[in-house]
């Protein structure tokens, strides 16, 4: 930390998939940290770079972006660590832009908009391997020359060639401070600038820069007057008198940067680049087969119908590894604390349990994160988007929620985080809110218990098949109305346009692909893994305390006859009744009650805020059969069946009625009941705000519909 | 002119005019397509949008609505060129 903070600060900018990415890990190895931007869900990624002689910079490795308009998080993030307009961070000292080598003239905008800086640049031409094999031969010297002697790099960041010479470069260009050339101003341009800097000296007293007064000027959103204080009552009037002014020189203002800076770098691209007229004709070959009519849909369903499975099924083993050696460390350290039962109970359910709470996620975190890595490295996942985007654009998402939908429907951490696939951060969060609906692996022994408990004894295997697919799909049907309301009426963000580039296709790198499978783990593990964790011991605390010692010696005492075991259930079954949850439970029992549920019930599903599967062992304990029961516990299910009501209006009725058991699997399938998801949302939303929002929202909705169906079917049988 | 969603996919058009105040259209400016720019659409996605749209050495995908905007005198057979600097 010390003595990064003496070392220059150096930004990596350029348009997203040049290889930007795997420059900054090829500068600077394992030396990096990642994490947010406050306030906004931009990733910040910086390391250390070692650029020989003894001189190390700071990395930071800016979001991809095409433009510098700041109309997304993304670029505004850009536009401030580069001005310098954030506390926290020390403004960089030059700038190094990553180009795809094979589409120099686009890739060149931003830098020629970046030019506007004046700040010391440097040019990395990336993808060379490529660029050579399409036949391009790219002059460097004279680029270098044609833009004021800034040092232009070839590299192959992917195979490591060319590294050395980024080194060099940014050394040279911190020493000797070389600016690019600058595109040049048509008159009236300048005067409109002229115009806007005048303005904003008397109205602020700030002297805008060169940069800040073209954000003025082009840019639709307020974002550089906001930066400046710059009231819109005040700026108004010169705004536009300063674009009527280039509309008389033949210019529409919003259309004269592309336009200005296009033709200069037309003219400075002039017998660069040579050769390599033939566009990636096999990616054309490719995509008449995966984006074919019918073809391409029967694929992509394949492909998703793997990454699905994969998920769902390969999972469960290391999970169930997991849960395996959790046990088999309880099964060691709770004899040992035999004496002390409190801590025993404290070390095994509490830390053991919440430890294995964030680990058993990490299978099907790595195994969705594999096949995203691939899915994204060989350029299918902008087809997958392109293919699905008319099904999810009509209700404010777009084609790249697809892929955190679909894995929602195995578990909605690995769902929450695939989202950062998303570029919209509006499309983006409304994804977010929609995954938990989605019906994860952990609401099936619910409806599995309930099912078979109750809808197969009564009414046969095929209602109960019924039942099962509609508890499925009853999440969907919320998910959707909720994001069309969510990006139609509440979220206030600009919608980003669905402008996605088709890259060619390519063989990914099996080290890219690992990469990012680890980076996304350490992250979740870092961030949402220590609240999870935490939300375990709270939660254990809550159904431990207060709990008399003597508990089991009054039982055993009034019941002579039970064996050893019988009194140890039971007592686990008054422990809860007693804790505060158990008290809590009965408390708010009455709030349940319209949907039925008993204090039972009801502290089961209290219970079961941290994790919705926890219900299952939570009625075990409540109806003394143990935790361990499980969904298809023949014991748990006849206890459930002869349960009734022992006091109020339904004494002496089944506590499990047809309407009880549907209301309790609606109100499973819609209730933000799971802990790691909020704290994941928290975690990909930049927040607590949305991420609290997520959970009232789905538990108001899941008691009403719980209470409507409970009350509706009551009604009608 | 026609609108660009309108174009039969292999079509190639001139770019005329798009509307600068849409933020699609910036975007789209930022890529590179400006006008005078021949493009193509290379094909509409199974489920009819959005539309694949080939200029500058790209390939970008691109809603239907959001091709609305953008005019293009449709060319017979004109294979993508070098665009020429415009005013
Ligand atoms: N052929 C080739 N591919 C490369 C090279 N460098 C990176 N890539 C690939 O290009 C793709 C994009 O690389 P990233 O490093 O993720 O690109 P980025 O610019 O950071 O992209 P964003 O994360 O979208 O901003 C990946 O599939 C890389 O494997 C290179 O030198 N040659």
């Amino acid at each position: 930390m010390s003595s990064s903070s003496h070392s220059p600060v150096v930004a990596l900018v350029g348009n997203p998939n040049t290889g930007k990415s795997t420059l900054f890990n090829a500068l600077t190895g394992l030396r990096q940290r990642v994490g947010n931007y406050p306030g906004v869900t931009v990733a910040r990624k910086s390391g250390q770079c070692d650029c020989g002689e003894g001189l190390k910079v700071e990395l930071i490795d800016l979001p991809g972006l095409y433009s510098l308009s700041a109309a997304s998080p993304d670029e505004q993030i850009v536009i401030d660590v580069l001005a310098g307009n954030l506390a926290q961070e020390r403004r960089p000292e030059a700038i190094v832009v990553v180009a795809d080598a094979t589409n120099l003239l686009r890739n060149l905008f931003i830098a020629s908009q970046l030019a506007e800086l004046r700040l010391p640049m440097a040019i990395v031409l990336n993808q060379a391997d490529i660029a050579e094999k399409q036949g391009l031969k790219i002059d460097t010297e004279l680029l270098s020359q044609r833009l004021g002697g800034i040092p232009v790099v070839m590299t192959s960041a992917w195979k490591g060639e060319g590294i050395a010479q980024v080194r060099k470069a940014i050394a040279s260009i911190l020493k000797q401070k070389i600016l690019m050339t600058q595109v040049v101003w048509p008159s009236e341009l300048k005067e409109a600038f002229g115009k806007i800097a005048e303005k904003v000296q008397v109205d602020t007293r700030k002297t805008p820069t060169a940069s800040t007064l073209q954000r003025l000027l082009f840019d639709t959103s307020p974002n550089a007057s906001e930066r400046l204080d710059w009231p819109m009552s005040q700026r108004e009037g010169v705004i536009r008198e300063a674009r009527d002014h280039v509309r008389r020189a033949g210019y529409n203002p919003l259309a004269a940067e592309p336009l200005i800076h296009y033709a200069h770098l037309r003219k400075i691209l002039d017998g660069v680049v040579s050769g390599g007229l033939v566009r990636a004709l096999r990616s054309a070959a490719v995509d008449r087969i995966l984006l074919h009519r019918i073809a391409g849909p029967v694929i992509f369903t394949s492909i998703m119908l793997g990454l699905f499975a994969s998920v769902f099924w390969l999972a469960k083993f290391p999970m169930e590894w997991i849960q395996l050696a959790v046990d088999a460390l309880k099964g060691v350290v709770a004899p040992a604390l035999v004496q002390y039962p409190m801590l025993q109970s404290l070390v095994a359910d509490g830390v053991i349990a919440g430890v294995g709470a964030f680990l058993v996620f990490l299978p099907q975190i790595l195994i969705l994160f594999f096949f995203i890595g691939i899915l994204e490295d060989s350029g299918y996942m902008a087809r997958a988007a392109f293919i699905m985007d008319r099904l999810f654009s009509w209700c404010g998402l777009n084609g790249k929620s697809f892929v955190p939908l679909l894995s929602g429907f195995a578990c909605a951490i690995p769902g929450l985080l695939s989202t950062r696939t998303i570029e919209d951060p509006k499309a983006r969060l409304a994804t977010a809110f929609a995954v938990p609906f989605m019906s994860c692996s952990a609401r099936f022994p619910v409806y599995a218990l309930m099912c078979a408990a109750f809808i197969g004894p009564l009414y046969g295997p095929g209602w109960e098949s019924v039942v099962m697919v509609g508890m499925h799909l009853i999440g969907l049907l919320f998910a959707v109305p909720t994001a069309f309301v969510l990006t139609r009426f509440v979220l206030r963000i600009r919608p980003q346009p669905f402008v996605l580039e088709l890259p060619r296709y390519q063989l990914p790198k099996p080290r890219d692909v690992l990469w990012r499978m680890w980076q996304n783990a350490a992250e979740f593990v870092s961030k949402a893994g220590t609240v999870i964790f935490a939300i375990t011991i709270i939660i254990w605390a809550l159904c431990y305390f207060p709990r008399s010692p003597e508990l089991a010696e009054k039982i055993r005492s009034e019941n002579p006859t039970l064996s050893a075991n019988e009194v140890q259930l039971r007592a686990q079954a008054a422990g809860i009744e007693q804790s505060w949850m158990g008290r809590f439970g009965k408390t708010v029992q009455p709030i349940f009650d319209p949907c039925g549920f008993d204090w039972k019930i009801t502290v089961g599903v209290l219970a079961s805020f941290p994790a919705r599967e926890v219900i299952v062992s939570t009625l075990g304990i409540t109806y003394s059969i143990g935790q361990d029961a499980e969904a298809d516990s023949q014991d748990l299910r006849q206890a459930m069946q002869q349960a009734k009501w022992m006091e109020g209006p339904r004494v002496g009725k089944p506590i499990f009625s047809l309407a009880a058991v549907l209301a309790l699997m609606v109100f499973f399938a819609l209730c933000s009941q799971c802990g790691p998801t909020i704290a994941t949302l928290a975690q990909e939303s930049g927040g607590w705000k949305w991420a609290a929002a997520s959970f009232f929202y789905m538990t108001f909705l899941a008691w009403v519909m719980a209470v409507i169906v409970y009350q509706v079917v009551v009604r009608l049988s | 002119m026609t609108p660009l969603s309108q174009l039969l996919p292999g079509q190639y058009g001139k770019l005329v005019s798009l509307s600068p105040e849409r933020a699609v259209d910036q975007r789209l400016m930022a890529l590179g397509l400006l006008p005078g720019m021949v493009l193509k659409l290379v094909r509409r996605a199974p489920l009819g949008d959005p539309i694949a749209v080939e200029f500058g050495g790209q390939v970008v995908s691109l809603r239907m609505a959001e091709a609305e905007s953008l005019w293009v005198d449709v060319a017979a057979d004109c294979p993508i060129q070098k665009p020429k600097a415009t005013p």
